[in-house]
Formats: C-alpha cells, structure tokens, sequence
C-alpha cells in the first residue's frame, strides 16, 4: 500500500520500510524545540533522567520569545533556567533577547529545519515547518525532554486529508485567508489526529510565507501536521538559507488519503475568523459594521516580511483610526532589519502605528497589547478562543495582514479590496 | 487502574487558554497552576473540585496550545480521570506522558451529567455511572501507551530503560 509523505518520512526515520496509520514508532529526531514557557518544564523533567547531556548539541533548539523581553520577574526566572541550562549542556542554536526572534519564523529562517526532517517542538505552532516538506509538530514539555535526551520520539503514524489546490489567490488574498477558509471548511477537529497534505498545480503561485502561515495553523483543524510538496520554491528557500541538504520525501502514486479536498485559490476571499474559535470563518458579504480597539500585526502565523510589506502597501500615506491601537510585530531581528531598511517601519510610525521588538506578546495575553473587558481586536495571529489576548470579555477576530491594515484605518472591520478601491 | 469521583461536566472545544490561561504561564509550579485551573471557563472549579473528581466533555477537549501545564493543572487540581468524546492530540500525549488518565468514550459523556457519581475500572475498560446505574465500555489504550501509563509517565519509562 503506497504511502502519503509524512508516513514516508516518518518511516524512514524509525528505519522502517513502511508503515501504516495507526501504527505506534519510534522515531529519531532531527531537532527539538522549546520556548521560554515550555522549556522550564522540560528541563525539570530532563533532570529526573540522570543523562549528563543532550542527545546532540546541534539538534536541541530554545527560543526566547513568548514573554520574552521578560515581562516580570517570573518570566525572568524562566529565561534565566533555559539560558542556565543551555550554557551549561553546551547547546549551541540558544536564542535569547538580541539574537532571538519568534520560533517559526526564527527557525526556518536560520536554516535550522530542512525538507525531509523530522522536527518536534514543545508548541503547538511546530507544525510550521511542514511548509519545507518537513514533519513537524507541536508536543508537551515532557516529549521535549525525552527528545534532548535521546533524541526519539513516539508517534502513532497519522493518516491523511490531502488538499488539492488550483488556481491562483486574488490581490491582497494570502495564505491566511486561505487557511482560516479550510478551518471555516472543516471545523477545528476537521483533521483531528491526522496530517493535512497540500499539492497540485496552485502551489507554485504560493510563496513561502504563505505556505508557512498556512501549515502554521494546521493545529488549528486539529491536525499533527500539515505538510507541503517540495518543489523548486522549496528547494530555493532551504538553500539560501543555508539549511542541510534536502531530502525530498514525495507521496506514492497509490497513496491512501481519507479525504481529498479541492480547493480553488482564485476563489478565496479576504476571510475573518469571529470569536471565539478559529473554524467561525466569514467573508465580507457577511460581516457588518463592527468597530475595533486595537490592531495586531505579527505573531509566527503573519510576523514575516511579506506580512509587512502587504501591511505596509495599504497602510502608505494613510492615518490609523483614531482610537485604534495599531501594534506592528516583526517576527525576528532580521524582519525587523529588512523591514527597517525597505521603509517599513517609517511608514507604520507615520501612520500611527507602533513598532515592537520580536515577541509572541500580546498573541497569548501574555504582554505587549492586552485587552480589557468589552475590547476587539483584528489580530493577524492564530487563535481566538476566550480570553486569549487578555480579559474574557474581550475579543480576537483572525484575519490576514491586509485586513488587519485595512482595520486598522477605517476602525472597523475591513476589507483591503475595499480601502484599496481593488476591483475583483 | 481504577477511579471514582463526582463529575464535573463541560462542552466541546474547551482549548487550553481556558483550562490555564497564558498570564500564569510565568510558573510551573504544581500547586499554583491548581490554583487558576479552568478560571477563565469556570471560576467556581478551584473551590469545588475534590480530589478524585472526574472530567467529562465533549469534542475536542484540550485544543490549542501545547503547554503540558493544563493536564499538570488538571491533575494537580484533584481530577483522577477526564473522559472526552474526543481530545485534540498534543494534548491527549500530554497526559499519557505526565501519568493523567484520560479516554474517549462519546456514549458515556452523552449519559452521564454533571455532579453524578463514577466508577471507571480501566484495566477492563468499564465506567459505570453509580447514580444511575447504566454501565459504559471503553476501548483499552495500545499495549505500548499502556506500557507508559503503568510505568509512571515517558520520564520514568525512559530511566527505567523501558524506551531507548
């Protein structure tokens, strides 16, 4: 029986010819990942296991970047334990304040992950890397700490829904729209348990950030992992980044899939995720007048630099809203760097908005933008549920950065196709 | 393994933001997680739970984040058994790896209500509802998740050299 990529890749790293869904492995590890919230965790698990170091100093990753600038004293302590923990076990890919950046958007862009890699990280967020061909995905603290020690991990071999995609996305349409469209499709447990495939002939119009932000939310339907066909786009991006050499795992001919979807990409609209579940997906012809507090740009789902600029093309020469808070996140130091350099951010001050250093922030309540109760926010991040970005009362509506910009200058809910007067 | 206690009852979707919001993310203390579990979904849990209570919930349960700090909370609350017509999947290998008992059985949540009293006997697969008498099967976990289970979690499974 053929076998979809991510069985592949998964066989391969438990040495097996083949495997089948269902089947429980043991798989080996390409790179482990923890943050500043997960980590200390992991760490004190680690501790319990009496092994002197990490499986492998170049395959254990920690990212300081959810309540990183620390935001208290607490979060000081837990950045302290990782940094304290990473010097002390030698681990050489340690980013703190400086050099660090949001995780997903950090890791590929350092070449840390390659196509063909098996990578787990405790977030859930993990599973963006499948935009390289890789399998990644999000795990507790404790997977973490079983994976620096040996550098396995088990896994229950998923099956599939593979997405066929067509088509091309419409001006100020991207990823984001297209990815809250399946999760509006499918419903939040749509691919429960399974990996979500993406192939067909519209993949070659889709960038790399698109492919990104749209496997980053892949957790959002349920799915351990979403996963995008290698092709020269692909190859392009792991190369100029300076990531291993590639290994391109591609499905077979027979390869048994539980659903195929198509999905059309000149047919998606500018699409906006109400509260509180991201599944609760509407187009304009459905959304009213519905006035905002604040605006978020950024987050590992929209913090790269195509973000940016999207954001940046609609927000040119224009004011925020009076009483909008417009928050601009670049999600590393090189996005900020590139984004300062292109004009970006000049453009975002003199529209009002303001600029921060990379954080996950205000995307899970933790800083940088909390709202109170009765407060709204259109927030290019991942996840809408219940008091997420602060007070219960309050609300996220997900959108891309081109909705997010256009928001942010009427103060209501907007479409870019609108405030760009674009003709569709 | 078995367990008895009072339900407490939820719905679908209930994600991990609501079970330990990220503004208590700055610890991982046990006992202090146990104090803010389910604030944001239900502020009256903390003050009500007892130990050996038992979850029951509908789809999906434990969606969203990664952070091992809501079944720790969980756990760390009293709760010996969460029962869930499904659970999102990080969060269902959170539990197995850190020694929470959880499973799947739809029937059981569509008949059991909130405050009613369980015995759930795991080794057999069997909850029953003392209150009103009607009796649950479950499926058994894979021998090898069973193997995690018995040995105390993955750290110990690890250490013992059960998992190389």
């Amino acid at each position: 029986m053929g076998m979809t990529m991510t069985q592949k890749i998964l066989a391969s790293h438990a040495g097996l010819e083949t495997v089948q869904a269902g089947q429980l492995i043991l798989a080996s590890l390409d790179l482990v990942l923890g943050n500043d919230i997960t980590s200390p965790v992991a760490i004190k698990e680690f501790s319990k296991l009496n092994k002197e170091g990490v499986f492998d100093k170049e395959k254990v990753t920690m990212v300081m970047d959810h309540f990183a600038p620390n935001k208290d004293i607490k979060a000081a302590e837990q950045c302290k334990m990782c940094r304290d923990f990473c010097g002390e076990k030698e681990v050489v890919h340690f980013y703190d304040v400086g050099k660090m950046g949001i995780e997903h958007a950090l890791l590929p862009e350092q070449g840390l992950v390659t196509s063909g890699n098996v990578v787990i990280g405790a977030d859930s967020h993990t599973c963006t890397y499948g935009a390289l061909g890789a399998f990644s995905t999000g795990v507790g603290s404790t997977d973490m700490a079983c994976g620096m020690a040996i550098g396995k991990a088990w896994f229950k071999v998923p099956s599939a829904i593979k997405f066929n995609l067509t088509g091309k996305l419409r001006k100020y349409v991207s990823g984001k729209d297209v990815i809250l469209h399946i999760i509006g499709k499918i419903g939040v447990d749509g691919a429960l348990y399974r990996s979500m495939e993406f192939t067909g002939e519209g993949l070659s119009s889709l960038s790399m950030a698109d492919r990104l932000c749209i496997a980053n939310m892949a957790i959002e339907a349920g799915a351990k992992n979403g996963i995008f066909e290698v092709d020269d786009i692909t190859l392009e991006y792991v190369k100029s980044h300076g990531a291993k050499e590639p290994t391109v795992y591609k499905a077979d001919e027979d390869a048994v899939y539980d659903e195929v979807i198509d999905i059309n990409l000149s047919e998606i609209e500018p699409t906006v995720s109400f509260p509180h579940l991201p599944e609760n997906a509407k187009t304009f012809k459905e959304i009213g007048d519905i006035a905002i507090n604040q605006v978020v740009i950024g987050s590992c789902t929209n913090g790269r630099l195509e973000d940016l600029q999207e954001s940046a093309e609609i927000m040119k020469g224009k004011k925020c809203a009076d009483g909008v808070r417009v928050i601009v996140i670049p999600a590393t130091q090189q996005i900020y760097l590139d984004a300062m350099e292109q004009g970006l951010l000049k453009i975002f001050i003199e529209s009002g908005a303001i600029v921060s250093t990379p954080t996950c922030g205000p995307c899970l309540g933790g800083h940088m933008g909390i709202l109170t109760k009765g407060e709204r926010a259109v927030a290019t991040t991942n996840r809408n549920f219940v008091g997420r970005m602060g007070h219960v009362e309050s609300e996220v509506y997900l959108a891309s950065p081109a909705v997010a910009a256009a928001s942010a200058i009427t103060g209501k809910i907007s479409s870019p196709w609108e405030v760009m007067n674009y003709e569709v | 393994m078995k367990y008895e206690g009072k339900v407490i009852k939820y719905g679908d979707n209930v994600d991990t933001d609501v079970i330990i919001p990220a503004r208590y993310l700055n610890t991982s203390d046990h006992a202090e997680l146990a104090s803010h579990c389910m604030e944001d979904l239900d502020k009256t849990f903390v003050t009500r739970v007892q130990q050996g209570d038992i979850i029951t919930a509908g789809f999906n349960f434990g969606c969203g984040s990664s952070r091992e700090h809501a079944p720790i909370a969980i756990k760390a609350s009293g709760i010996s058994l969460v029962i869930a017509k499904s659970f999102a999947r990080i969060f269902y290998r959170n539990s197995i790896n850190i020694g929470l008992a959880i499973v799947e059985c739809p029937e059981a949540v569509d008949g059991i209500s909130e405050g009613d009293k369980l015995e759930a006997d795991m080794d057999n697969g069997i909850i029953r509802n003392l209150t009103t008498g009607k009796e649950y099967k479950t499926a058994p976990f894979p021998e090898f998740v069973q193997k995690i289970i018995e040995n105390g979690g993955l750290i110990n499974s690890i250490a013992e050299g059960i998992i190389k």
